[in-house]
């Protein structure tokens, strides 16, 4: 079997094979592997034996549900209303330094991704972002960089 | 005259750690009483349609089905809105409490918090809650359990026939409307769903009776209410405030001295200009003088330095892009007013097509399928009326 089919027989087990339980797998193979691949959105379907099309459909309504590879950690910064007034732009500009990247693209290291994403509801302490699941808010752009720096370590430490 | 102080009020973060008891009381009346008492405290949804809870309890009580559901809604998606997140990390038990009593009385023996993705990092935290609950039903006699269901992101799964299709592995999709969930809700059936605030505040009302709730607030307007403040104040974050103040008192106390506008109610809301501020009441629609706002309780203040134009046009990329794309005067029309406004301003149309834009936010009015659409005439229509310059130049 390949990972990917060892992934979502492991899903469908924790979860079930009804259509209900969809959404909770395709969760689960984001937080494997950060993106849901078309391979695994038809072995998604054989299991729960429904068309493909109909995972797909599904699958791509979602914004947290990528389609497309993305790096091991998703920063998706908060672009709505007040965020947007309370410095976005230099956050986005202090991410797009510290990785060389620009919006939208991932690190050649697959390492990381920049994203913009709608309201993440921290507007008293904008502004804000996720990387993956994990929120920071109040943000500066050194403090950006300094996030930055721990996760670039974080990432050496898991290879040890 | 004198400044009227808004009264601040700690009903729903006081931490009542008398829950079970207060579960346990509850529990030996009636589901008549029950219902009784929640049509009398006049609690009205917290999730933005204001629609009374007591009956929609009662409503789900009378279907006929062997399964039914409880769900709270937690998916917290309006901008400007983050009171739900707090209440579900310092007092959790008391939605879980509001959802006990509704399964009680409904006969519901399942439920789901169904939470925004964004949100995830409170899972740990509320699953060890849910543990503690699951022996506190079980010690009551309640066949009743609770699971967490996680959202990925996606503004409209939290109008609630769109949640319930995101839950059974769809599209979120808005249903058509009737049936409504008190009859096909989940799976097709009668399902209570309810908004965390909503469900929080049935806790006070089980605690301290209907007619304590009654006392507060005004006329159609019952209780206190969540605010989650954010924008140009000294002041941001989550009060409690009771309903019927206007918008004039709210800025009293929250503006940074130099308000020109405020937004009550997220992106879906209205703008209030300066010169609106006395006139305008925030509370549900009914006998309030002058104008009169339900709110999910989202508020956003702007000061002169704000261009309007700025604020409105993140609005509508923020519907554009949330827009399920299921109907043509939403998907289409979203599109269309990002354009235009932007055409106005860069001086390619008129400004009289201003008006024409807003012709078209009266027919999504009409025609949109869902609040989503319906809705982006609000703050649209507010903004444009009160700042056409700023539309222009
Ligand atoms: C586009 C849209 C988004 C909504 N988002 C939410 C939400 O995030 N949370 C919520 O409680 N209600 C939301 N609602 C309202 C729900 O459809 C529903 O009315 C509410 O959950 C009912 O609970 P209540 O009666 O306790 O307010 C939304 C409605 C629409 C049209
Ligand atoms: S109004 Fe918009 S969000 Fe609602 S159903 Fe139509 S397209 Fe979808």
């Amino acid at each position: 079997m390949t990972d990917t089919q060892t992934l979502v027989k492991e899903l469908v087990n924790k979860h079930g094979n009804r259509r209900e339980s969809l959404l909770p797998i395709l969760q689960g193979i984001i937080t494997n592997n950060r993106y849901i691949s078309e391979y695994a959105m038809m072995e998604i379907a054989n299991e729960l034996d429904i068309s493909r099309s109909e995972v797909y459909g599904t699958a791509t309504f979602y914004s947290f549900l990528d389609t497309k590879p993305k790096g091991k950690y998703v920063i998706r910064v908060c672009k709505t209303i007040t965020c947007s007034m309370k410095g976005k732009n230099q956050i986005l500009l202090a991410l797009e330094d510290c990785l060389k990247i620009k919006l939208n693209e991932t690190t050649p290291d697959k390492k990381f991704t920049i994203l913009e994403t709608n309201c993440l509801g921290w507007c008293h302490k904008a502004p804000a972002m996720l990387i993956n699941d994990d929120v920071f808010t109040e943000l500066t752009p050194e403090m950006v960089h300094q996030i930055i720096e721990d996760y670039k370590k974080k990432g050496i430490q898991e290879k040890a | 005259m004198a400044k009227k102080q808004l009264r601040r009020m700690d009903l729903i973060f006081a931490n009542d750690d008398d829950y079970v008891e207060i579960l346990q009381r509850t529990f030996k009346s009636s589901n008549e009483d029950i219902i009784d008492e929640m049509i009398s405290s006049g609690l009205k949804g917290r999730g933005g349609a204001g629609f009374p809870t007591g009956l929609k309890w009662k409503l789900t009580a009378e279907s006929t089905s062997k399964k039914k559901y409880v769900i709270c809604n937690a998916d917290e998606g309006e901008p400007g809105t983050f009171k739900d997140r707090e209440i579900l990390t310092q007092v959790p038990y008391k939605v879980l409490t509001g959802m006990a009593v509704c399964a009680k009385v409904t006969g519901a023996t399942e439920g789901f918090i169904y939470l925004r993705g964004e949100y995830k990092f409170l899972v740990p935290l509320l699953e060890k809650e849910l543990k503690r609950f699951r022996i506190i039903c079980k010690d009551l006699g309640l066949d009743f359990k609770v699971n967490i269901f996680l959202g990925s992101g996606a503004y409209i799964c939290g109008e609630e026939s769109a949640l319930m299709e995101s839950m059974e592995g769809k599209r979120g999709e808005p249903r058509n409307k009737p049936p409504f969930p008190t009859d096909s809700g989940y799976m097709g059936k009668p399902t209570v769903i309810n908004n965390v605030e909503t469900l929080a505040h049935t806790f006070t009302i089980f605690k301290y009776g209907a007619e304590k709730f009654r006392d507060l607030g005004v006329q159609d307007s019952r209780g206190s209410k969540l605010f989650s403040v954010s924008g140009d104040t000294p002041n941001p974050g989550i009060y409690e405030l009771e309903l019927g103040m206007t918008v004039q008192d709210f800025v009293d106390d929250f503006s940074d001295g130099d308000c020109k506008a405020v937004q009550v109610g997220g992106a879906s809301g209205f703008l209030v200009p300066r010169k609106r501020f006395n006139e305008t009441a925030i509370g549900y629609q009914g006998k309030l003088t002058g104008i009169s706002l339900p709110t999910g309780g989202s508020m956003m203040l702007f000061n002169s330095s704000r261009s309007m134009y700025n604020v409105l046009n993140n609005y509508l990329e923020f519907f554009q892009e949330e827009s399920c794309g299921q109907c043509t005067p939403c998907r289409v029309g979203c599109q269309q007013l990002v354009r235009g406004i932007d055409a106005v301003k860069r001086g390619q149309k008129p400004a009289a097509y201003l008006d024409k834009l807003l012709k078209l936010t009266d027919t999504m009015k009409v025609t949109a399928k869902c609040g989503l659409g319906q809705s982006v005439a609000n703050s649209f229509q507010s903004i444009v009326e009160n700042f056409r310059e700023e539309m222009i130049y």
